[in-house]
């Protein structure tokens, strides 16, 4: 049986104009990523890492080379349609938790949906069964700065499997959090890809994350060295 | 979807409060200088269409056109004035059933030795004549009796002369002294409900014309309609005959003949003129207002960058992240407009009790569901309109740019 990557990024530069200048992050980097994977991206800062998670979480395209979202070529749909895509298919967490700072937890979890279209009853208990799974219930109603970090981070979480994606896609998850609560996020993240068979991508730098991963992708100057 | 959104833009605006307090008062003060105008002037509007109304639309007024209803004295004998003679001409015309006039003149006036200049008017002596006019001005004796055809120095006096206007109450048997000659109050009327017509006073026709030195001139001639006939025609037929009497070139009457229904629409276009300028300084308000608006929804996109970055990653498309700041920029118009609703109501009150104070005219502010509602959606307009460039400025971010904005 061949499986078909969920995501592929083929021969992929991505070259930013600095003035005069032009600096390439990506040069023609090669990546499949398959359904149920756990990989965790590594990389030095200046790595090339956050371009690459703009390149995988489809927020960009590529100067060159083409991203295949589900064997659907991103260049090709206009921005609106790359919107619901992503918004259907991908969960993100961020280092910075990026909650909304003005909607409570349960609103936060339920904003994915809103965007979906998905009715307001079915938004409202989904979201609460979410925040029970993450044990955040008796949050609900709290709002981001009412919050810890790692409540926030859990909220996060809750707010990426919204519509139920194929992929998480977590940034530097446990950056901002002590190493205890780093822990119980990514044990969280992780049970997402065990139990519950979601494709987990991880952009870290630590080496711990790193090693519980099934595959590593070691970015270096903008191309992959794969190993693991 | 469009809930969420207005809920969104609520959080917002309440997360701002004294920001978006601030902007709202940039538009209410316009919002409510135009209720409380529009609703004056439609109220002023009202009341003279209802005087109007009494005046009856089958009258045809003749004027000359120099003098007009209550032109300075001494103008009338440089231009060619109206007279008796063209009473009588008009008087043959075929459509025209009944006529009637009025001659009016300013003077000085005296009452135990206080002096004001008011306004004296006189009917002819026959009962039909004087009838006409009574009914269509709507005057009517309140205390004594009309005047007489015998009279000769007797004064019936409006309801302001009796207690308003000199200091001393004015009552029947009191003697006034016009231009000089003592007059014997008669009669008083009851209220008009404005101040012109409450503070004139009336003397016998034949008095008037030996007090003032006038020969066969009228002030003003009223003209009845005869039943079923359209006033605007018998008026054009009307002016031709009097332009050939007078022996006068078209386009150079020096009268001039007017049905109630034209002299309205004229009265109509002085009021539509007054309201457009009112309304344009009004607008001019608003405008500041709405550039407030445009400034406070481009300070809010830019700090609200990361949000934008945000949704546009968990799914929102460009086209969602617009509505949710055009209805933000809408709904600090309608706050605007609705608290501008309220001040407007309160102001457009405040006049019409001060001007029920006064006496000058009876007036009525005009507040309707329609100004209201015209005026809540106008306001959302602005507001949303304002807000147009930033929340597109906010949907075409690129997601990338915006997530990393801090």
């Amino acid at each position: 049986m061949t499986r078909k990557p969920v995501i592929e990024l083929r021969d992929v530069w991505k070259v930013y104009q600095m003035g005069e200048v032009r600096v390439p992050a990506l040069r023609g980097l090669n990546l499949k990523i398959y359904p149920k994977d756990f990989v965790a991206i590594i990389g030095a800062s200046g790595s090339g890492k956050s371009t690459l998670m703009n390149m995988v979480g489809s927020l960009d395209v590529p100067t060159k080379g083409k991203v295949f979202l589900d064997g659907q070529d991103i260049s090709l749909m206009d921005e609106s349609t790359l919107a619901q895509v992503r918004g259907r298919k991908i969960g993100f967490v961020f280092q910075q938790f990026n909650l909304l700072p003005n909607l409570t937890a349960a609103e936060n979890v339920a904003l994915p949906m809103i965007f979906q279209g998905v009715p307001k009853e079915e938004r409202q208990t989904r979201s609460l069964e979410l925040l029970e799974r993450v044990g955040l219930l008796d949050r609900a109603t709290h709002r981001p700065n009412e919050m810890s970090g790692g409540q926030q981070q859990r909220v996060a979480i809750a707010r990426a499997l919204a519509n139920d994606p194929e992929i998480i896609l977590a940034d530097e998850p446990t950056g901002n959090l002590d190493s205890k609560t780093g822990e119980m996020v990514m044990k969280l993240l992780v049970n997402l890809d065990k139990k519950e068979g979601k494709t987990l991508i991880v952009i870290t730098h630590d080496k711990n994350i790193a090693k519980v991963a099934e595959k590593r992708v070691n970015l270096i100057d903008g191309q992959v060295s794969m190993r693991g | 979807m469009f809930n969420e959104y207005i809920n969104f833009s609520i959080g917002s605006f309440k997360h701002r409060k004294m920001r978006s307090f601030l902007t709202v008062i940039g538009i209410f003060i316009g919002i409510a200088s135009v209720v409380a105008l529009l609703s004056i002037s439609q109220g002023m509007q009202d009341s003279i269409e209802e005087q109007f109304e009494q005046f009856g639309t089958d009258k045809i007024i003749i004027m000359s056109r120099a003098g007009g209803f209550n032109g300075p004295p001494g103008l009338n004998t440089i231009a060619k004035i109206i007279s008796e003679d063209d009473v009588d001409e008009i008087r043959k015309n075929k459509g025209i059933s009944k006529v009637s006039y009025m001659i009016t003149r300013n003077s000085i006036v005296k009452f135990k030795s206080e002096t004001k200049f008011l306004q004296i008017w006189a009917l002819p002596a026959d009962k039909d004549s004087r009838e006409m006019i009574m009914d269509m001005q709507g005057f009517d004796v309140a205390d004594g009796r009309e005047i007489d055809e015998d009279d000769k120095y007797k004064t019936v006096v409006g309801s302001m002369i009796r207690d308003a206007i000199f200091d001393k109450d004015v009552d029947i048997r009191n003697k006034i002294e016009i231009n000089g000659k003592s007059f014997e109050v008669v009669g008083i009327m009851a209220p008009i409900g404005n101040q012109a017509d409450d503070s004139s006073i009336a003397i016998p026709l034949d008095t008037m014309r030996d007090l003032f030195d006038i020969d066969e001139e009228v002030s003003v001639i009223f003209a009845q309609v005869k039943e079923g006939l359209d006033p605007n025609e018998v008026a054009e037929d009307l002016e031709d005959d009097l332009r050939d009497f007078r022996g006068e070139d078209e386009d150079e009457e020096t009268f001039q003949v007017m049905t109630n229904e034209q002299l309205q629409a004229q009265v109509g276009d002085i009021i539509g003129l007054v309201q457009a300028v009112i309304i344009g300084i009004a607008g001019i308000s608003l405008i500041v207002g709405a550039v407030g608006i445009m400034n406070t929804m481009y300070t809010t996109v830019l700090e609200r960058t990361k949000e934008i970055g945000i949704m546009k990653a968990i799914g929102a498309r460009n086209n969602d992240v617009l509505s949710i700041f055009l209805i933000e920029s809408g709904l600090i118009g309608l706050v605007g407009g609705g608290i501008g609703c309220v001040l407007g109501i309160i102001m457009a009150i405040g006049v019409e009790v001060a001007i029920a104070g006064s006496g000058f005219i009876p007036l009525k502010a005009s507040i309707t569901p329609e100004l209201i509602g015209g005026v809540l959606l106008f306001s959302f307009v602005v507001g949303a309109v304002s807000g147009v460039f930033p929340a597109k400025k906010a949907s075409e971010m690129n997601p990338v740019d915006a997530l990393r904005h801090e």
